[in-house]
Order: C-alpha cells, then sequence, then structure tokens
C-alpha cells in the first residue's frame, strides 16, 4: 500500500478547472435547437378525484403542447421497486403537488402564466398526513392497510430477557423531514426522434433507473431510450428516483410534439414537489443488566413514505438493519415498516433509513446510562462490538476493528474528559450552557445482502485511439468524486499517470450499467470493478505481446495505439460477483447484510444561550475508520459536508406542513447553516482496509450523516439536564422544554438556578 | 397570440462584461442573471433560488458583489460587470480558482462561481482576511456540498499570500 | 421565475426631480425600486401586484451621506455597504451600522438601500429599531417640496407608512447626540447570517450617578411595526439598575410587545426572549462604563 503512487494521494479533481472557471455544463445551460420549455400543473388538494380542468381564456392554448396521462404510450407508472407511482395523475390525486398535466412552449417566461391560468377541480377525498393517522387505518390510502413495507428482525430469544433485565429502558424519539437542498435545481432535457427513439439528458445520480422508467412509460424498447447524465450541482438522493419522474414528463412533451423540450424546475417548485427525507419514529424498548449490558431489546421502527411507495422499502430494510447500530446484541427483535400518507413521496436522502434509527439509538443509549447510572462513555464501552462478535442480523464482526480503542481515541482528540467536568462546573451559573455529547455508529457499504448481487454491475476500461485508457461506468459525479477517484483506481493499477486515464460521461448508450450511484458503493464496489476490468486491458495487452512484465506509461500508450488500430477496439469489461463470504437471507432477514462496515465516533461540543435558546456548535470531532483513504482531500471534503447536513438536521432544518403540503419551500424559509454558523471540523481516518473494496476502501459517503444529528443532542441533553427526542431541534422547542421543566414561563431564573 | 396585453418595449441596454461592450435589445425587466446566460450565453452565473438567497448567481456590478437574480437589466445599464468568466486569464487561472482546486473548494461546483466572486470580492477589501472574516465574507453564499471548510481553507490561503483581490 | 418580463415596465429617469415628476403625473402606477432586494424577490415569485416601476437606484441626490455638526443625514438611496463603509455613521451611530451588517449577505447589502428598508416596512427589517431609538426624522421629497416628519410615528400599520402616493423618502437624519449613550444591539434569527429576525433589540442607554438617565429601546417582529418600547423605558428611567428592576423591565417588555406565531417562530418565544434581551442590555448597561458601545 505504500508503494503507491496515485491512490491516496490528493491528485487534482478531474473536472475541477471546469468548475472554477463556469466553464462546467449543467442541464440549464443547454440549448438545442427549436427547443421548447416545459412546465408541470400539479395538484393543489392532498387527496381527491379530478372532477373538472379549465383552461383560462385569457391564454391561446393552441400555442401550447398540452400532454396529459391519456398521452402516455405505455404504462402511466415510473417504473422503479413496484409501478405504484403514476407519471400523470388520471382521475385521482393522492397528494399535494402531483403532476396532472403537462406544458410546453417556446417562450419560457409565459409557462408559469399558463399554469396559472389552468384550473382543475376536485371532489375532496379525507386525507391522513402523520404516521399515527396512517396507522389508525380510518383512511385507507394504499394497498389494504396503509403499509407500503414491513420487516421483520430477530436474533436470540428476546421474549425471555425481560425477567433477567435489572432495568428496562424505553424510548420513543422522531425525525422530521429534510430537504435534500442540492443548490442546482432538478431540470431534464428530452428530444425524441422516430428513427432514434428517446433522448434525455439532465441532473441525476442513476442513468439506468432513468432508462428503465422511460422504456415502461414510453413504450420503447430499451435500444432507442438513451439517457446520458450532465453535470450535476448536487444530488445527496434527492436525484435517484426523482429523475425518472421529470425525465418522463420531457420525454412524453417531446414525443407529442416532435421538439426537444427542456424543464428545469425553480426553487419553490423543487422543494414542495420532490421528494424527501422520510420522517420517522422509533420506539426502543430495552432490557439491561446490572452492570451496563445490553440484554436484548425490541424496536419499533417506522418511517413515513408520502403517497407511494417508490423507495420506501429500501430505505425501510437499510434503517432497520441499522437499528441495533454499533453495539452487541445478543437478543434484539426490530419490527419496521413504512406507511403511506397524502404528502410527496419521501425518497432517498444520504444515510438512507440510518441516519434516523441511529438517531434513535444514539439517544437510547444515553438514557440507558442515566438509568443505569453510568455515563455515556461507559455505557457504550460495555456494549459496542468486538471482532467475532455478531450485528442484529447475525453479521459476524471479521475484521481487526476495537472500537474501544477509536472511542478514547475521539475523547483524547476532543478533550472530552476535561471538558465534560468543567462544563459541568462552569454550568453552575451564567446564561451559556455547555455540553459535550457523542455518537458511536458505522454504517454498511454497498446494496444491503443480496442487492449487489442482484444489481450484477458491470464496468468497461478501454483504451483509446490515443493511447489513452477510459473508464466507462454508470456511475455519476455530482461532487463526491467518482471521476477522480476511478480515474485514479485506474492510473494505479496500470501504473500509469492519472492524466493517462479519462472518463466517459454516462450515457446508456456508451457506458454499461454499473449500478445506481447510491448506497456509498461507487469507490468501494465500482471501484474495484474497475480495478478488475483494468487489469483486463492489460492482460490482453500481454498477451498479444505488445506489453511487458514492466513498461512506461508512454510504453503502454504505445501498445494501446497498436492494439486499437490494429483490432478496432481494446475494451475490458468486469462484472459483479458475490464475495463467497457475504450470504444473506432475505426471506428471514438474517446473514451478512453488507460486505463491509465503515466505523466511528464523533464528539460535539455546544453553547445553549438561554437568552435565545440557540445551540451553537462550538467543535466538531469526526473520527472514522474507513478501510483506506484513496484521496485525502475528497475524503474529508465528504466527511464535512456530511457532517454540516447532520448539524442541519438536528437543529436547523425543519419542513413546515399544512395538510401535505410543504410551506417553507423558499431558500429563505427552509434554513441550513451559511460559513458563519459552522465551526471547524476536525476530522480523522483510521484505515483497516477492506478485502472487498478498491484498494481497501469502504464506502463513506453517507457515514457522516449518522453521527452529527444524536451527538449534538446528546450535547444539548448534557448542556441543559432536559432530554430531548425529536429533531429539528429549534429554540423554540429548547425554550417550551425548559421552560416546562420549570413551570415557568421565563428563562432567567431557570438559569440562576442552574442544571 | 399570446402577447403581454400592454405591449411593452424592449429595449437597448448597454454595459460591459468582462472588459467588453455589449449591448442587449431585451425587457428592462429581465433579470440581469438570465441576460448574462440567455443572451450573451454566459452560463457560468448559475441560479439557485431566485430569492437572493443562494448567492450563486453572484456576480461584481462595478466592483461590488451583487445577485444578479435581483437586478433588473436596466440597472445594469453602463455597469462593468465581471463574471466567473472573466476571472481567469486565458489559460491562466486565478489565484482563486487555484485555490479551489488545490484545496477542495468545489465539489459539485453549481456554487462555485458566486462562491469565488464573492471571495474575490472580500479580498479586494480585506486583502488578508482572518479565518472570521472569511466565514462572514462567505455567509451570503449557501454551499451544501462541502461545508464550507475546505472553501474557507482555499480563500485562507490566497489571502495569506497577499495576493489575492 | 414566475414573472413575464414583457408584462412589466421599468423606467430610470435619471434624476430625483424627474422621478418625482412621474410620481406627480401618475400617483400610485409607478412602483420606486431601488437596489431591488425585496421588489425583486416577489417579482420573481410571481407575487409583484405592480407592472410599472421606476428606478431610483443610485440617484446622486438619494445617494449622498451629509454630515454637519448636529446631524448627519443619510440619503434614502444609501446601501448597508455604504453604512458601513462609513466612518461618523459607524462611530456615533454604531446600531444602525451594525443593523446594516446584518441584513441579507454582502451582495444584499452592496444593493439594500436604507430607504427602500423603510418603505417596504416590514417590522422584521434589521435597521428600523436603530432609526426609532435614534429618533430619526424623516426628510420626504414630491414636486410640492421638502416635509420632514419624526420617524417614530412613519409606520402606521403592517407595512403601511405616512408616505403619500408621490413621495419619495429623502433622507434619514439623525441627530448627533448619541456618542455617549451605551448603545447595544442584537438580533435573534434562525442561523447566524442571512436570517430574517425572529426578534430584534436595539437600545441606547445612560447612566447618570449609577441612576438611569435616559433609555430607549425599540424592537423588530414583535409587532405589525417596528416598536418604540415607551412603557418599558418608563419602568427603568429614573431608577438604579439592580435585579429586582430587571424583572420588571423584562416583564413590562414581554407585555408591550404583540408578537405572532408565524413561519418563523412563535409568540410565545418572542415574548420571552423580548424580556431576556432587555434584560441582557440592562445588565451591560450597569457595569458599562460612560460612552462604551
Amino acid at each position: 500500500m505504500s508503494t503507491d503512487r496515485i491512490v491516496g494521494q490528493p491528485v487534482p479533481r478531474l473536472e475541477g478547472r471546469d468548475k472554477v472557471t463556469g466553464q462546467a455544463r449543467y442541464v440549464d445551460d443547454i440549448e438545442l435547437p427549436g427547443m421548447l420549455f416545459g412546465a408541470t400543473v400539479r395538484s393543489r388538494v392532498p387527496r381527491g378525484k379530478i372532477t373538472k380542468i379549465t383552461f383560462g381564456a385569457e391564454v391561446d392554448w393552441r400555442e401550447f403542447v398540452i400532454v396529459s396521462a391519456k398521452d402516455i404510450p405505455g404504462k402511466n407508472c415510473i417504473a422503479l421497486i413496484d409501478d405504484d407511482e403514476p407519471c400523470l395523475a388520471e382521475g385521482m390525486v393522492n397528494h399535494p403537488e402531483e403532476p396532472i398535466l403537462l406544458l410546453a412552449h417556446p417562450d419560457r417566461r409565459l409557462l408559469p402564466h399558463a399554469v396559472e391560468a389552468l384550473s382543475v377541480e376536485y371532489e375532496p377525498l379525507p386525507a391522513i398526513f402523520s404516521i399515527e393517522e396512517s396507522e389508525q387505518q380510518s383512511q385507507i390510502i394504499w394497498g389494504t392497510d396503509n403499509v407500503f413495507k414491513s420487516y421483520l428482525i430477530e436474533k436470540g430469544d428476546v421474549d425471555a430477557v425481560w425477567e433477567k433485565a435489572a432495568y428496562i429502558v424505553e424510548g420513543e424519539y422522531r425525525t422530521g423531514a429534510q430537504e435534500q437542498l442540492y443548490i442546482e435545481n432538478n431540470g431534464m432535457i428530452a428530444a425524441f426522434d422516430p428513427q432514434q427513439g428517446v433522448t434525455v439528458w439532465g441532473s441525476m445520480q442513476c442513468p439506468y433507473y432513468v432508462h428503465k422508467s422511460l422504456v415502461k412509460l414510453c413504450n420503447l424498447p430499451p435500444e432507442r431510450v438513451r439517457v446520458v447524465q450532465t453535470e450535476t450541482g448536487g444530488a445527496f438522493g434527492g436525484k435517484e428516483d426523482y429523475p425518472s419522474m421529470i425525465a418522463g414528463h420531457a420525454a412524453l412533451l417531446a414525443m407529442k410534439s416532435g421538439r426537444p423540450v427542456k424543464i428545469i424546475y425553480d426553487r419553490m417548485e423543487d422543494m414542495a414537489a420532490t421528494t424527501k427525507r422520510h420522517p420517522s419514529r422509533t420506539r426502543h424498548r430495552t432490557a439491561v443488566s446490572k452492570d451496563g449490558k445490553i440484554l436484548g431489546g425490541e424496536i419499533e421502527f417506522t418511517i413515513d413514505g408520502g403517497a407511494y411507495e417508490t423507495l420506501s422499502p429500501v430505505v425501510l430494510s437499510r434503517g432497520a438493519i441499522h437499528a441495533g447500530g454499533a453495539y452487541y446484541w445478543p437478543n434484539i427483535r426490530i419490527r419496521a415498516k413504512a406507511v403511506a400518507t397524502n404528502t410527496p413521496p419521501q425518497g432517498a436522502f444520504r444515510g438512507f433509513g440510518a441516519p434516523q434509527s441511529l438517531f434513535a439509538l444514539e439517544r437510547h443509549m444515553d438514557r440507558i446510562a442515566q438509568v443505569v447510572q453510568l455515563s455515556p462513555v461507559e455505557i457504550r464501552r460495555r456494549n459496542l462490538l468486538k471482532p467475532g462478535e455478531t450485528t442484529t442480523t447475525g453479521q459476524s464482526v471479521s475484521e481487526a476493528i476495537d472500537l474501544r480503542k477509536l472511542l478514547d481515541r475521539a475523547l483524547r482528540l476532543s478533550d472530552y474528559a476535561a471538558k465534560k467536568e468543567r462544563f459541568a462546573r462552569e454550568n453552575r451559573g451564567g446564561n451559556r450552557k455547555k455540553g459535550i455529547g457523542i455518537a458511536s455508529f458505522l454504517h454498511g457499504a454497498g446494496f444491503t445482502g443480496s442487492g449487489e448481487r442482484y444489481l450484477s454491475s458491470v464496468v468497461g476500461v478501454e483504451g483509446r485511439t490515443d493511447g489513452s485508457v477510459r473508464v466507462l461506468v454508470s456511475s455519476t459525479e455530482f461532487g463526491q468524486g467518482t471521476n477522480t477517484v476511478l480515474c485514479q483506481i485506474v492510473a494505479e493499477a496500470l501504473q500509469l499517470r492519472y492524466e493517462d486515464v479519462g472518463i466517459a460521461q454516462p450515457d446508456t448508450q456508451e457506458v454499461p450499467n454499473s449500478g445506481p450511484t447510491v448506497a456509498s458503493r461507487t469507490v468501494m464496489v465500482v471501484g474495484k470493478l474497475v480495478q478488475s476490468a483494468a487489469l483486463g486491458i492489460r492482460q490482453t495487452l500481454e498477451a498479444s505481446g505488445s506489453l511487458g512484465a514492466t513498461y512506461s506509461p508512454e510504453e503502454f500508450r504505445a501498445a494501446v495505439r497498436v492494439y486499437v488500430a490494429k483490432n478496432g477496439k481494446l475494451q475490458s469489461l468486469a462484472r459483479y460477483e458475490q464475495p463467497e463470504d457475504v450470504v444473506w437471507d432475505d426471506q428471514k432477514y438474517r446473514g451478512s447484510a453488507y460486505a463491509a462496515f465503515a466505523w466511528a465516533v464523533y464528539v460535539a461540543e455546544v453553547t445553549v444561550d438561554l437568552t435565545t435558546c440557540s445551540v451553537s456548535v462550538d467543535d466538531f470531532v469526526a473520527l472514522q475508520e474507513v478501510g483506506r483513504v484513496l484521496h485525502p482531500i475528497l475524503a474529508t471534503g465528504q466527511i464535512v459536508g456530511g457532517i454540516a447536513q447532520g448539524i442541519g438536521f438536528a437543529l436547523y432544518e425543519k419542513v413546515i406542513w399544512d395538510k401535505g403540503r410543504m410551506q417553507n419551500g423558499q431558500m429563505t424559509n427552509y434554513i441550513i447553516p451559511t460559513s458563519a454558523d459552522l465551526a471547524p471540523i476536525r476530522v480523522y481516518f483510521e484505515e483497516l482496509g477492506n478485502v472487498h473494496g478498491a484498494y481497501g476502501a469502504k464506502g463513506i459517503g453517507e457515514l457522516p450523516m449518522d453521527g452529527p444529528a444524536p451527538a449534538v443532542i446528546n450535547a444539548v441533553e448534557d448542556a441543559l439536564g432536559v432530554p430531548f427526542d425529536s429533531i429539528p431541534l429549534l429554540p423554540e422547542d429548547i425554550f417550551d422544554a425548559v421552560t416546562r421543566k420549570a413551570g415557568r414561563e421565563s428563562i432567567s431564573s431557570v438559569a440562576e438556578d442552574g442544571r | 397570440m399570446n402577447e403581454s396585453p400592454q405591449n411593452r418595449a424592449e429595449c437597448d441596454i448597454p454595459f460591459q462584461v468582462n472588459g467588453k461592450l455589449v449591448a442587449v435589445r431585451v425587457y428592462p425587466m429581465e433579470r440581469l442573471l438570465d441576460v448574462l446566460r440567455e443572451e450573451l450565453g454566459l452560463t457560468g452565473t448559475k441560479e439557485g433560488c431566485g430569492e437572493g438567497e443562494c448567492g450563486s448567481c453572484a456576480v461584481l456590478m462595478d466592483g461590488a458583489l451583487v445577485n444578479s437574480c435581483l437586478i433588473p437589466v436596466l440597472q445594469a445599464k453602463g455597469a462593468k460587470i465581471t463574471t466567473i468568466e472573466g476571472l481567469a486569464r486565458g489559460e491562466q487561472l486565478h489565484a482563486l480558482q487555484q485555490a479551489f482546486l488545490d484545496c477542495g473548494g468545489a465539489q459539485c461546483g453549481i456554487c462555485t462561481p458566486g462562491m469565488i466572486l464573492a471571495a474575490y470580492h472580500l479580498l479586494s477589501t480585506k486583502p488578508q482576511p482572518s479565518l472570521e472574516d472569511i466565514r462572514e465574507g462567505l455567509s451570503g453564499n449557501l454551499c451544501r456540498c462541502t461545508g464550507y471548510e475546505q472553501i474557507v481553507e482555499a480563500v485562507a490561503k490566497v489571502g495569506r499570500r497577499g495576493s489575492g483581490g | 421565475m414566475r414573472a413575464r418580463p414583457a408584462d412589466y415596465e421599468l423606467v430610470a429617469p435619471g434624476t430625483l426631480s424627474a422621478v418625482l415628476s412621474l410620481l406627480a403625473q401618475e400617483p400610485g402606477e409607478w412602483l420606486p425600486i431601488a437596489g431591488g432586494t425585496d421588489v425583486m424577490v416577489q417579482y420573481s415569485a410571481g407575487t409583484l401586484p405592480a407592472r410599472k416601476l421606476v428606478s431610483i437606484w443610485s440617484l446622486p441626490e438619494l445617494r449622498q451621506i451629509e454630515v454637519t455638526p448636529s446631524e448627519v443625514r443619510v440619503g434614502a438611496g444609501c446601501t448597508f455597504a455604504d453604512l458601513r463603509q462609513h466612518e461618523i455613521v459607524g462611530r456615533e451611530f454604531a446600531l444602525l451600522a451594525k443593523a446594516a451588517g446584518w441584513t441579507g449577505g454582502i451582495a444584499n447589502q452592496n444593493r439594500g438601500t436604507l430607504g427602500g428598508n423603510i418603505i417596504n416596512g416590514s417590522p422584521a427589517a434589521d435597521s428600523l429599531p436603530a432609526l426609532l431609538v435614534y429618533e430619526a426624522e424623516l426628510v420626504l421629497v414630491s414636486v410640492k417640496g421638502e416635509r420632514r416628519v419624526p420617524y417614530g410615528d412613519f409606520h402606521t400599520d403592517y407595512r403601511k407608512t405616512q408616505l403619500a402616493p408621490d413621495e419619495l423618502v429623502r433622507s434619514v437624519c439623525l441627530s448627533r447626540r448619541f456618542s455617549e449613550y451605551y448603545a447595544h444591539a442584537r438580533k435573534v434569527g434562525a442561523r447566524n447570517a442571512q436570517a430574517i429576525s425572529k426578534v430584534c433589540l436595539a437600545a441606547l442607554g445612560r447612566l447618570a450617578d449609577g441612576v438611569v438617565d435616559d433609555v430607549r429601546l425599540a424592537m423588530g417582529s414583535v409587532a405589525p411595526v417596528p416598536l418604540r418600547l415607551r412603557e418599558t423605558e418608563r419602568t427603568v428611567k429614573g431608577r438604579r439598575i439592580e435585579p429586582e428592576l430587571i424583572q420588571v423591565a423584562s416583564r413590562a417588555a414581554a407585555a408591550e410587545i404583540r408578537p405572532i406565531d408565524d413561519i418563523r417562530s412563535t409568540a410565545r418565544y418572542r415574548t420571552a426572549v423580548a424580556g431576556n434581551l432587555v434584560a441582557e442590555f440592562l445588565e451591560r448597561l450597569s457595569v458599562a462604563g460612560p460612552a462604551q458601545k
């Protein structure tokens, strides 16, 4: 590993120059000749039957292309796991902002006016908006019982632990919806040609997801649907499935009009209509021994999926599997379900269920600590997994990870002990209370269970006429460094220079399906395949006699040029094969859920100013074991960025709902941290390697999303002596809790009493 | 026909962009952002929010950092506008652009043009800013990818060298 | 972007007198737009009622700061950046300079104007409480001439002012008698920058022999208009600052304001925080020497 020249080095971001010069072309920067602009007419009620559509007289509708569900050549659905989400509402709407009609016109500025001029009348039906209302089942809005999916994970014999327990600790924890807020709004351009079929270009994470859904929607054979990813300005999961919807819309307008159509959402539309993180409710009931060891527990994990199933089963799966976190549970029962409400369907957001269930767990660990009268550190020390022990799904920890050592190091780096003691002392007077909190956790990389086997990803590496080498994957760059790291891997594997390697723009006509760019799988899983495919190129050249056992980059390039000139093509493909030691039982939901876990301990230090009840995060230590750091700057950037989102999740980002519609869909009113709100975040890595990942890497994209919220809220409780079990935690919530505790309306006397 | 009922007139609006004189014939209430992107093809300036909150549309107008989504183009008449495309000298990147590359200041890149111009503006008023100055100076530019750390580092790097602005 | 530029007219006559003539000829027809940081947000959202706009951006007559021995006259067209950069404003009217630095980010401070902030009339505007405690006077101008009005009466209701349809604000006049006061301001928003205030306080105080000789308190976001807290001031004037007095003043402030629940915060929270901000100010005033800011 120490001889690696490129992997592990901070090589320049492959497409960085274009980004800093403004040359990078995002979908709204692209224009096609004869292009029309598209817009969407959306439901204004949460649930109802469409009774009448009136086209206002102030608009000349003859100039418009108008598409309704009737125009759909194939099946009216956005094909994903199941086909339950309509592309366009047909008679019924089930959530506010549900798409009903599409309009296109050459004048972009006329469209909002036209959308307003179109009125839809409904016969409203009773609608439901919360997990509890959904569970009541007084209104069935999906399937037979409003439940999209449920899982049961069992280990050992939970029912037998209660009588042995010295303590039984219960808690209920909630997380709210969170908007991904990529700074580039969703957008697509579609074109249709009767011979070539449909082509779409746009902002997305998963070209082949879009491809699959367009094939079904447009009733075209796969070879007559082409999907191209344009430079994408942030995604975070928010562009995992929604792009299929907007691509479908653009494609339908393009098919009907015969002209290219561009649809770009503005911020208000994007926030109100597209997916968000699933709100969650987790209930814990834990049996604990006298010396603070978890004997077993029941966890009920419920997420709100919105009006259609979309990705909810997978979010649920990951959330459920992570619900037991980094601890040893000898016995456990996890009941997980995803339920329907009349809100826009929720979707993927970095972490994908794990930030929700891990928030609950890490808060619950602090609660257990209090009941058992141990410190938050000690309760973790006594329960963290050890090599050889099994997770909640029965997966054995098969690497030499020492979580107690990781914990100790994080505590040292954050000066935890001294600060905890000092804060407790200094909090006795004054209006500013300080606290420090911990979260210890894990994140499984790659698709869950048999997911990677099912994806059966394929990658390619090819030699080009100029002697350079090119990576062929459908994995997309959206800031996290896909382009750079995959090229590093190839350059390293082939002993070339970084500059000798490029990567094709993800275009379903040009690249194989390497699976979606999600689940922290790109570097680890796809990267390993790319490494393999690269070696395949070398083998081909060696076999042809044009390359020796050792060679210079120039010699390699020459060999490629010669081979391509002679044979026309030099390409090597590699397909995913499930490692033999990663065995998963889909029926029982047991076994090795992930090929690798990354492990982390985060420590947050906060100040709560009781004048305003605002929380500031003053110091943040993020320590994680990630297998191998392939690019120190990119890896650090991922951790810091994820932590910023996690702090937002905890303290700032509240979606305000009114009858299923987001009310604060502007950047003024949906609050994410600015540069003036975040203290420096200190990032540290450890590297244990990973046989299942390229050059030993584990996936890290989502890991940093799991720890910040519980670490911060644990710190707030440490500061105030008041528990908070629901996020986002706003100053207003802190105020309400603190004054309720004091039985008073004002805070100043609380400050004097101390904690 | 869907013509505007009052038949408002377009007008000629001359101004300078990146040192070049341009003249557009547009409605006076077109946003400067849209004129730059659609009339002049300078797509480096981005729209992130349309409310003057995210800073992705930031340009320099007569040396001052402004959000171009909030400026009616008529008010840019006679002004000197600098967009991200005007920062590099041919192949030679501006020190800030290079620093963003070196430090990881750009991830998805969509906030980057506005962010670099905000940094450029900051360094023109405070050539050697403290970390706090940098965080304040950039607080009108939202980034969702980086958590700001590596952006602040990039700006500080240029500031320390004293060769910014 | 939900507005159709073709539906709007924007003219820029270029001088104050030309603008005033237009407003006199067609009163109520033309919406003045200065930096546009409020108007253009509404425009972009498709919610701007006006269709005819007249630009008053950077009119030389409005974008000046005149200093006389007794007064500083801030042109209504001065931007928040202009205020932050002006030495005397920074020294003698620190609350205004501070508020200017709180308004949006740098880019919006380079365009937002003091006059625009006043006429927009949002009770959440950061600089208005400062103008209240400085007891600013406004010079309003029309083709008929100028009139001078106390700022304290200018806001009549939520987003409504005394401005006549043919008038503009020409300048904001600040009397130069506050250098010896202790000045304190605090804004409470959802984050440290680019936040609309949930509550904000501008305060001036002066002690003589340990007794409160003069005190001025004004708050934003706690009523339909920016609010001068005269009742609360009365509980404090002439008294010594002691813990009991602070509690009385704090409760008086909580009672004097009329906050609401809205998308940003709750009435309950605002009420409590308002009381806390007043308490915080009085605590600091009590230990401050003369002329400390």
